[in-house]
């Protein structure tokens, strides 16, 4: 059962505690490897010693994605309205509020526009810090808005995925947010506007089963979990353990449903490469 | 009779089966009387229990063993229906079954989830839980139609996708999100029938289209309400309460705006009469179909797409 173990501590999308800490020195998710903050936002947090790619929101990919101030954020104040008055160990309203207050962020995704290159793109990333980067309503919005402004300038889309799926507290509307998404990116598709999605750790559920598996060009972070159903709810059904790797970007490229792996360190140059060739 | 006897059902039941006894020694008058009355007591009974149906009863309902499933629709709406079968690829997916037959009198494509009565046939149809080559027999199904201009019609009834192994190195997801992507622009018209259980992505996967209707007793959300417990709540024990706060019955998604229309069931759910469920869903679907194909197609496909972009909630 050796490898079990190992496999088990390989699985961060089901530790949810992976976010940056705030101190000076952080401990590599890899290799155990002590960094300091500045060396590794210079490594664009990634492990220079085991290219262990940390789990980062969208600040920071917009950091290093994008020429330096481009970045106009679009539908920056949309918030979830709670269209159920969803409550579990407490009101879905509050859980809101409280993750808003925390994160700094409105909601799991944040849009906008932008340049790579001098080249014009609409860009969504997600962030996993918020609600486990679940896609709500709001969500489904501002990445339908991002689809939209990208047909209507004719500029190639980004989305940078990281999620558990659809939001369990707005129920159907969430599993809505899947239709609404695909559904533009069909209209998209017609207008011959290319679209890259990129999937990060982890890109489960309903956002792989929507626009994450939809891209024009699939490229993945390495050692990126990706999948439909999550790994414990595998494990269950099948009463095995997992083999390993399984649904890692790695294995998601052999089985054919991943372009290019793609270290983050160079990630803008490869986006820059396939816009190019693709919309120039 | 039901074969299987759901907790809030067993009243009604034991009331059935006292007048079933009583009929036999009916030559007597007396008895007449009081059967009369018993038969008045067990329909005020019934109107009692299913007018105020919890919304975890309703999802019971929904996934009653004698419920109609998808091949029993069929049987009962269509005529010359030939049934097809497989991806072209990897193989037959028993957990859905679709194929051409006639809808009054025109053709149409009919597929749905497929679920089993018993252990083997359950074994057989995976209890409907889709494999990615089923998503993509129904994907081929439906470009069959639209290439010979027959309208679609599909039928939801899945506890969810089928989260195994081979599902996930076959890309679950990407035969999801391909059928989300490919009926969004479909050019006939669609309607989706939720029948029973519509779990989630599992469901969805077959349910993009221009009129989206639901039984009254059947369910439709993001995750099974046991699922929700387990995760939210960190226990099995908190069905019931998901079940209410994910405000998943046919009222609730007219409401949010999902659903455009209830398929109303006889009373005491579709398995008590399945004829006359069958009915009124085929004159539902031909006023529906109808007035579908009374819309040229581009209309009637940046409609479709305008129904799903305008579903949530936000403010901002
Ligand atoms: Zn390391």
């Amino acid at each position: 059962m050796a490898w079990f173990k190992r496999s088990q501590a390989n699985i961060q999308s089901e530790n949810p505690k992976k976010e940056m800490p705030d101190g000076m020195w952080t401990k590599c998710g890899g290799c155990g490897e002590i960094i300091h903050r500045k060396q590794l936002e210079q490594e664009l947090w990634t492990c220079s010693k085991c290219q262990y790619h940390f789990r980062i929101g969208s600040k920071e990919y917009f950091s290093f994605l994008l020429d330096a101030g481009s970045f106009k954020e679009m539908d920056k104040k949309m918030r979830s309205m709670d269209p159920l008055q969803f409550t579990d160990s407490k009101p879905y309203s509050r859980r809101i509020d409280e993750t808003i207050k925390k994160t700094g962020l409105m909601d799991a995704v944040r849009t906008g526009r932008g340049t790579i290159d001098q080249r014009p793109v609409v860009i969504a990333c997600m962030d996993f810090a918020f609600i486990g980067g679940s896609m709500g309503s709001v969500v489904g919005e501002k990445i339908s808005r991002a689809i939209d402004a990208a047909r209507k300038h004719k500029h190639p889309l980004i989305i940078i995925s990281s999620s558990g799926g659809a939001r369990m507290m707005e129920g159907a509307l969430s599993l809505m947010q899947l239709a609404k998404t695909s559904a533009k990116l069909a209209e998209l598709a017609e207008s011959h506007v290319p679209f890259i999605s990129v999937m990060t750790d982890p890109t489960t559920g309903g956002v792989t089963a929507s626009f994450a598996m939809l891209g024009d060009i699939h490229i993945a972070e390495p050692q990126a979990l990706i999948g439909f159903a999550g790994p414990r709810v595998i494990r269950q059904t099948i009463g095995k353990d997992l083999p390993k790797g399984f649904q890692r970007s790695e294995f998601l490229q052999e089985k054919g449903f991943v372009d290019i792996i793609v270290h983050r360190r160079e990630m803008r140059e490869q986006i820059s490469r396939v816009l190019q060739h693709l919309h120039s | 009779m039901a074969k299987v006897i759901l907790d809030f059902e067993r009243p009604i039941f034991e009331l059935e089966q006292k007048i079933v006894e009583m009929r036999k020694y009916s030559d007597n008058l007396d008895i007449a009387h009081e059967i009369k009355s018993l038969e008045q007591r067990v329909d005020q009974l019934r109107r009692s229990v299913y007018n105020n149906l919890t919304r975890w009863q309703r999802v019971q309902l929904a996934r009653h063993p004698d419920r109609p499933y998808t091949l029993d629709y069929i049987g009962m709406l269509l005529t010359d229906f030939v049934e097809l079968h497989g991806d072209r690829h990897q193989g037959d997916d028993k957990a859905i079954v679709g194929g051409f037959g006639t809808l009054g009198h025109q053709t149409v494509l009919m597929l749905g989830h497929q679920k089993g009565r018993d252990t083997k046939s359950n074994i057989y149809r995976n209890f409907g839980m889709m494999n990615p080559e089923g998503y993509r027999k129904a994907l081929r199904l439906m470009q069959l139609a639209a290439k010979f201009n027959r309208p679609v019609i599909t039928l939801l009834d899945t506890p969810g996708a089928f989260p195994g192994l081979e599902a996930e190195e076959r890309g679950q997801a990407e035969a999801i999100a391909r059928n989300l992507f490919v009926m969004s622009r479909l050019p006939v018209p669609i309607i989706v029938v939720i029948i029973g259980e519509g779990a989630s992505g599992g469901a969805l996967g077959i349910g993009i289209g221009d009129r989206i209707l639901m039984f009254e007793n059947s369910w439709y959300s993001v995750i099974a309400p046991e699922s929700c417990s387990s995760i939210l709540w960190r226990s099995w024990d908190y069905k019931e309460q998901a079940a209410e706060a994910l405000r998943l019955t046919a009222p609730d998604l007219i409401e949010q705006g999902i659903v455009d229309r209830i398929v109303p069931e006889p009373l005491g759910g579709a398995h008590r009469l399945p004829d006359v469920a069958g009915a009124t869903l085929k004159s539902i679907l031909i006023e529906e179909l109808t007035k579908l194909k009374k819309i040229p197609v581009p209309k009637l496909l940046q409609k479709r797409v305008e129904k799903f972009a305008a579903m949530g909630a936000w403010k901002e």
